[in-house]
């Protein structure tokens, strides 16, 4: 499938209050043509879960600076299999220790982004999980 | 899609969320589940808000919604967004000013890209809002920024139509140039606290004056340029609801009573003497045109081999007939002028 029509939910859990990485993922997917939901700051699990269920998107990418990334993402991934949104991937991008990598897979994160990641790769990867999920 | 009606019918959220997808995207079986909704519709009352960017319609819509809940009744939010013509892609960040509202069940909030198809959006819309209306919610709010015809298109789905305005966005000619006043029922001027405030109320209130054209009904005619026979001048003077002009700080909370019971008014207005029924009869007049045209422009073009159409363009610009001729060979074509 092309990028249209693809729904991204960016969203930043916990309590950093930097956005502006999440604001030029933001953006750049929009440039690839997707429709992106941008939630703003502070988002705690239950809201995260709430919009993604009701934008029905297709994947949750969440911007974490503050280091909680391995309480949060695993009660994010709890909330939204509880409202029934297995297939929806999640993708985690901001300051994530390589040791911290592997768990966050473990954990069912479809992939992790560091500073430095070109937004194309992030394109790049969204469409394969898309085409993955079409197949 | 037709699997998801009786879950959508007993609450179920996640059904309601991939039936206004399946709508946005035309998926194939939603016009069945539509037909299999559209019983169930006509109970929630459709309020359109539009203006102009950074007007703060989103934090309105919030304090809207806000109140609503307090008097008991669930809300559900339609927040439209423009989709970028470069690249097809959109950013919706209208939730970001609706971050009070997450959290109750009682409320459901949708963002939707206009994806720029022609007309499409207007049907898109429609169907969003009977899908959100069979689903049971009392208010459904639908938010678009008021920039051109499609918005206003939108709008015209609404049985009552807010417009909001702010200080400082220009003069009264901005206004009337806009076209966006002659639509509403309730005017807003947000951001009352902000220098300007007086001069922007009293400029809606001379365009008032200088007379709103006719009785909402009517301009819905009028506009969608369906020809009725009806006198554009109204009777008595109480058959016309003049807009009332609400001064609000949606940030603060401030003047949402007033702009509440103003919509109030125009539903008991409409009540009244059938008004309703006619308003709703001239909504399913003007969606039915639209709906016969996409269908037959649909049909017209599926039935036309590529080369044909080639073929007339290229007539067209040898100058060997003019476009409206071309049209009406168009018109006239039928799939056996091929074959021979």
């Amino acid at each position: 499938m092309t990028a249209s029509g693809i729904r991204v939910l960016i969203a930043k859990p916990g309590l950093d209050g930097h956005d502006r990485g999440a604001k030029v993922i933001a953006r750049a997917l929009r440039d690839a043509g997707m429709e992106v939901i941008y939630t703003g700051l502070r988002q705690t699990p239950e809201m995260i879960s709430e919009a993604a269920l009701q934008e029905d998107v297709d994947i949750v990418g969440l911007s974490i600076l503050s280091g909680a990334h391995m309480a949060l993402v695993p009660r994010i991934r709890q909330e939204m299999d509880a409202n029934g949104l297995n297939e929806v991937s999640i993708i985690v991008g901001g300051i994530i220790p390589d040791d911290d990598i592997q768990s966050l897979q473990e954990m069912g994160v479809a992939a992790v982004f560091g500073p430095g990641t070109s937004t194309e790769e992030i394109v790049t990867r969204i469409n394969e999980l898309m085409g993955a999920r079409q197949a | 899609m037709i699997e998801l009606v009786d879950p959508l019918r007993s609450g179920d959220r996640r059904a309601l969320a991939r039936l206004l997808t399946a709508v946005e995207n035309e998926r194939s079986g939603i016009d069945v589940a539509l037909a299999e909704l559209y019983p169930h519709t006509g109970h929630g009352w459709v309020i359109g808000l539009t203006g102009a960017p950074g007007t703060g319609k989103s934090s309105l819509v919030t304090e809207l919604a806000k109140a609503y809940r307090k008097q008991g009744e669930t809300v559900a939010i339609l927040a439209v967004d423009p989709t970028s013509p470069f690249t097809g892609g959109a950013i919706l960040g209208d939730r970001i000013r609706m971050r009070d509202l997450s959290g109750d069940k009682g409320v459901f909030i949708r963002s939707m890209a206009t994806r720029g198809s022609l007309g499409g959006l207007a049907r898109a819309t429609r169907d969003a809002i009977r899908v959100l209306d069979a689903a049971g919610f009392d208010r459904i709010l639908v938010e678009t920024v008021g920039a051109g015809q499609s918005e206003v298109d939108i709008v015209r789905a609404a049985y009552t139509t807010v417009v909001i305005e702010a200080p400082g966005l220009g003069d009264d000619v901005q206004a009337i140039k806009a076209g966006i006043l002659e639509i509403a029922d309730v005017l807003v001027v947000n951001k009352a606290d902000r220098p300007g405030v007086d001069s922007a109320v009293k400029a809606l209130r001379t365009m008032l004056e200088l007379g709103h054209p006719a009785s909402r009904e009517q301009l819905v005619t009028h506009h969608g340029k369906l020809v009725q026979s009806e006198s554009l001048q109204p009777q008595h003077s109480q058959d016309i609801w003049i807009p009332p002009v609400v001064r609000t700080v949606a940030t603060e909370g401030q003047g949402i009573d007033e702009l509440l019971a103003a919509i109030e008014d125009h539903r008991h207005f409409l009540a009244e003497a059938d008004r309703m029924k006619r308003l709703e009869a001239q909504h399913i007049q003007m969606e039915l045109v639209d709906r016969v045209r996409d269908a037959l422009v649909k049909q017209l073009f599926a039935g036309l081999p590529t080369s044909a159409l080639d073929d007339i363009v290229r007539q067209v610009q040898s100058r060997a007939i003019d476009p409206q001729t071309a049209v009406n060979h168009l018109l006239a074509f039928r799939p056996v002028d091929v074959a021979k």
